[in-house]
């Protein structure tokens, strides 16, 4: 019957990135969508009149470059307003100091800058050894085949070949915290802030943290142009990498179904048969792939009952639960931060003054409290991209920690102003004139992203990205190779191998696995 | 403060038979049954045995561990969980299952009574909280263990009907094996179940009616040969109805260490109890598999064993070089006269054609002595009397 026709929950941008290698290697492929637009986390909002920004992740430094060439991203329309962009770390006062391509700049001293070189020279070795595993299946430990273990091999061949000095390095940092590996490289407050702020960006962990090390190398690990980790803004807001991805996954052939909620997967001894959507109407397909989250696709849309307990238990614990605020301002004017000319208000501006500032921040997180004094990650979008904002105006995106999703007063209203001032007030320690340029302004906490987004605890990747919840172990043990217990089921999105962030990785390795198991 | 600090009377758990038990127990010959403090034998053994095979043994059922499984999923909930298809245990019927690990391996056995529509009471000998809770994840249900408020008393023999009916159980003779009934205005729920394979029922009650159903039923009892029965007769009662013990002739998956060493249903010869065809539950996918591939690696058999020398921990052998199991359960068996045992063995040696033998060790005045005694298996229970099936059972 519809043994070819696989059938994809949620359009998301790995959603996207799976259908359209899918339809390429011969499928008839429809993508079901929840929302009445496509993007998923990877969309671009009006949250005010004439005011646009990127709903959750706003810079783009990971995307797979594989994806964007076999997929003819920017035949499709992919563009970036900005690229390369620096990060000025600043301090409450007026002291900053840049972090771009050429080094550092600022009061730094000599030890920061033979520390940054050495530091960004090691790093970037260990993302690179780590990248290559990053963009295939990753081996299985037990009952593994011939290739599994063949690729395990290689992995520690390749961590051997690092050379005795680098591999010693790598195998102490692979699971400490970056607090202690940057107190080994730097002097400077303002550098170590920013750089463990890229480290535990998006997770529940402060820079003390064991695991933060690996969440920096897999920041790097991705595909950033023209170096690992190098920031870009697409044009339009991160929703332009959407367009660019749907209008190639339709040009594959895919079928998108927008405005369309999947109620539950359907199964029929003991495999997929399709899905039936909230209002009723069943499709049938040979195959469903995933890009939900892990928990929702196996408790919500699948069902314990189809599941063994064990797994399902599994599932019920990973860890995924966000501590990542979205704050999004419309200006009336370009904001004024003391310190940083005018033109460099395109790059990215971080607020994390010191590591124990940051590990502060983290502190209330552990008890269900929200930061009183947060970090943030700062954007301005508008500055290199005018059609984000009416003209003459500016918007503002910034990545607000920590806020925890269980928070233990609840993400009430009152709470919701509470943390918003708080946001504020921090902001206005580094532009104290912004408060009265504001015109419009929306703050949304992990449980807004939950609702907006369907992402189980508002975690932007789908599970935390730690050691446990990594590589062979990610999502859970018994489903690492896409494949759910469930024949014909899969999942495609951040929750797999290798992770979130805007990467599309996942839903093309999670394709070319259904493609060459010949699936269907 | 520490549970070591606690006076005894408080760090020990008694059953709700205390009284009554520890007044029986000649020998004070006790043991710990998951805390519960548990007679071994109240006399005699060999006795209370006999009483269970021609009159009416009385078994301390307290600590078997009790579960009260209600709630709007709770049939969706136990047919996921155990290997057997759960729907076709009505109301009033009580299932023999296995429930088993995602890998299909046995984590323990038990009894699953339906006790009305929706509300169900498991039994195992041990303790699988966190299991069964973990298994309710997804399914709108509650599982509260009530071991410590219910009270259990097993009545086995070919005399224990006639006791119940005496007791004034009107009716009683009606029930059948494995269904279940209320007396006494629902305050006493009586089963035909047990694990003496012959006729026998067993008594469950709020621990508050304890000490008066135990001394209703011995009163009734008075001239048709009851006694109270410990551990060790039924022990010997089990190994010849042919019951399986865990932690004895099996290790619940979830305590053991190396690998390879728990069994699948099919590995201990209950794979009459495993139903593929049924909705999916935890072990099927590997169970299938299992049973495709037939790759079951060991096999457990009912052996008659040559000789009268009970064969403990022997080793099995195919031919007599060829080491291809062990023995968990072995006993002389005065009913069947037979000197019988439990053992597992490699597949496929499980067979009449494997030549089995037992080396069995004994010792005679302190002196050890070694014979290697040839072994049949055998498929039936080594005890296993009409009585146990017939409604009504005839009035001894």
């Amino acid at each position: 019957m519809q043994a070819r026709r696989i059938i994809v929950i949620g359009a998301g941008h790995n959603g996207l990135t799976c259908a359209a290698y899918l339809a390429r290697g011969g499928y008839d492929v429809v993508v079901v969508e929840a929302s009445d637009h496509v993007g998923g986390a990877a969309d671009t909002r009006e949250f005010a009149d004439g005011f646009r920004v990127s709903g959750c992740a706003h810079y783009v430094y990971q995307l797979n470059q594989q994806v964007v060439q076999e997929l003819g991203l920017q035949q499709h329309g992919l563009e970036y307003s900005a690229r390369d962009l620096s990060t000025i770390a600043l301090s409450p006062g007026e002291q900053r100091v840049t972090i771009g391509p050429g080094g550092l700049s600022g009061p730094v001293t000599e030890r920061d800058r033979s520390g940054h070189q050495e530091f960004t020279r090691l790093t970037e070795r260990f993302a690179g050894l780590l990248s290559r595993y990053l963009n295939q299946a990753p081996p299985r430990l037990a009952n593994g085949t011939r290739k599994d273990r063949l690729t395990l091999a290689r992995l520690g061949w390749d961590i051997r070949r690092l050379g005795r000095d680098d591999m010693r390095e790598l195998l102490r940092v692979g699971a400490i915290n970056i607090y202690d590996v940057l107190n080994e490289f730097f002097d400077s407050d303002l550098v170590k802030g920013a750089i463990s702020l890229d480290a535990v960006l998006g997770t529940h962990m402060g820079p003390r943290s064991p695991n933060s090390v690996l969440t920096y190398l897999y920041r790097l690990a991705g595909n950033g142009v023209p170096r690992p980790g190098a920031l870009a803004l697409p044009r339009g807001g991160m929703g332009g990498i959407a367009a660019a991805l749907e209008r190639a996954a339709r040009a594959a052939g895919v079928e998108i179904r927008s405005g369309t909620a999947v109620g539950r997967i359907t199964v029929s001894h003991d495999r997929v048969s399709g899905v039936e959507l909230t209002d009723g109407e069943r499709l049938e397909a040979g195959l469903v792939v995933s890009s939900a989250d892990p928990r929702t696709t196996v408790l919500s849309l699948l069902g314990a009952r189809h599941c063994e307990t064990g797994f399902v238990r599994r599932i019920h614990n990973l860890r995924c639960r966000g501590n990542a605020a979205k704050l999004h301002l419309a200006l009336d004017g370009p904001p004024d931060f003391p310190g940083v000319g005018a033109p460099d208000l395109r790059h990215r501006l971080i607020f994390a003054p010191d590591m124990d500032y940051a590990e502060r921040a983290f502190n209330p997180a552990k008890y269900g409290e929200y930061s009183t004094e947060p970090v943030m990650e700062i954007a301005l979008p508008s500055m290199s991209d005018p059609s984000l904002a009416p003209e003459g105006k500016h918007v503002l995106s910034a990545i607000v920690q920590y806020a925890p999703y269980q928070l233990k007063a609840g993400w009430d209203d009152g709470q919701k102003q509470a943390f918003l001032d708080v946001a504020l007030a921090t902001l206005a320690t580094v532009a104290p004139g912004i408060r009265d340029q504001i015109v419009a302004g929306e703050l949304l906490t992990p449980a807004d992203i939950e609702a907006r987004y369907r992402i189980s605890g508002g975690h932007w990747h789908h599970g935390e990205l730690s050691l446990d919840q990594f590589m062979f172990v990610r999502p859970v043990p018994g489903a690492t190779q896409y494949a759910l217990p469930v024949d014909g089921l899969f999942l495609c999105g951040a929750g797999a191998h290798p992770g979130g962030g805007i990467t599309g990785t996942p839903g093309r390795i999670a394709a070319q696995v259904i493609v060459e198991g010949g699936a269907a | 403060m520490s549970v070591a600090g606690k006076p005894v009377s408080e760090r020990v758990l008694r059953t709700a038979f205390y009284s009554r038990t520890s007044e029986a127990n000649l020998l004070n010959k006790w043991h710990s049954w998951r805390g519960y403090t548990t007679a071994d034998a109240y006399y005699d053994a060999s006795i209370e045995y006999f009483a269970c095979r021609n009159a009416t043994g009385v078994f301390d059922l307290c600590p078997m561990t009790k579960y009260r499984i209600t709630g709007p999923d709770a049939l969706a909930y136990l047919d996921r969980l155990v290997t057997r298809d759960m729907t076709r245990i009505k109301p009033g019927r009580v299932a023999y299952a296995v429930w088993c690990n995602d890998a299909g391996k046995v984590i323990d056995d038990g009894t699953i009574f339906h006790l009305s529509q929706g509300e169900y009471r498991l039994c195992a000998y041990g303790r699988h909280l966190a299991w069964l809770l973990a298994a309710t994840l997804g399914f709108d249900v509650s599982v509260e263990e009530e071991t410590d408020e219910i009270a259990a008393l097993a009545v086995q023999g070919p005399t224990s009907c006639a006791i119940l009916k005496d007791m004034g159980l009107d009716g009683i003779e009606n029930l059948k094996p494995f269904g279940l009934t209320h007396f006494d205005h629902g305050q006493l729920m009586v089963s035909r179940t047990g694990f003496t394979g012959d006729l026998g029922y067993e008594l469950w009650v709020e621990r508050r009616f304890a000490e008066n159903l135990w001394d209703r039923l011995f009163e009734a009892g008075r001239l048709r040969g009851i006694r109270a029965m410990g551990g060790d007769a039924l022990d010997m009662a089990r190994i010849e109805a042919g019951f399986l013990q865990a932690e004895v002739d099996f290790l619940p998956a979830d305590q053991v260490v190396r690998p390879g060493r728990a069994r699948s249903p099919y590995e201990l010869g209950l794979g009459w109890l495993v139903d593929l065809e049924k909705a999916n539950f935890n072990g099927r996918r590997a169970l299938a598999r299992e049973k495709a591939e037939g790759s079951s690696v060991w096999q457990m058999v009912k052996l008659v064993i040559e000789g009268n020398k009970p064969a403990d921990a022997s080793y099995i052998y195919a031919g007599t070089r060829k080491q291809v199991g062990f023995v968990t359960s072995a006993m002389w068996s005065p009913v069947a006269k037979q000197n019988i045992a439990l053992a597992t063995v490699k597949a496929p040696y499980g067979n009449n054609e494997s030549n089995l033998h037992a080396e069995i060790y004994y010792q005679r005045e302190l002196h050890w002595s070694r014979v290697m005694a040839r072994c049949e298996v055998v498929d039936k229970p080594f005890w296993d009397p009409p009585r146990r099936r017939a409604t009504p059972p005839a009035d001894y």
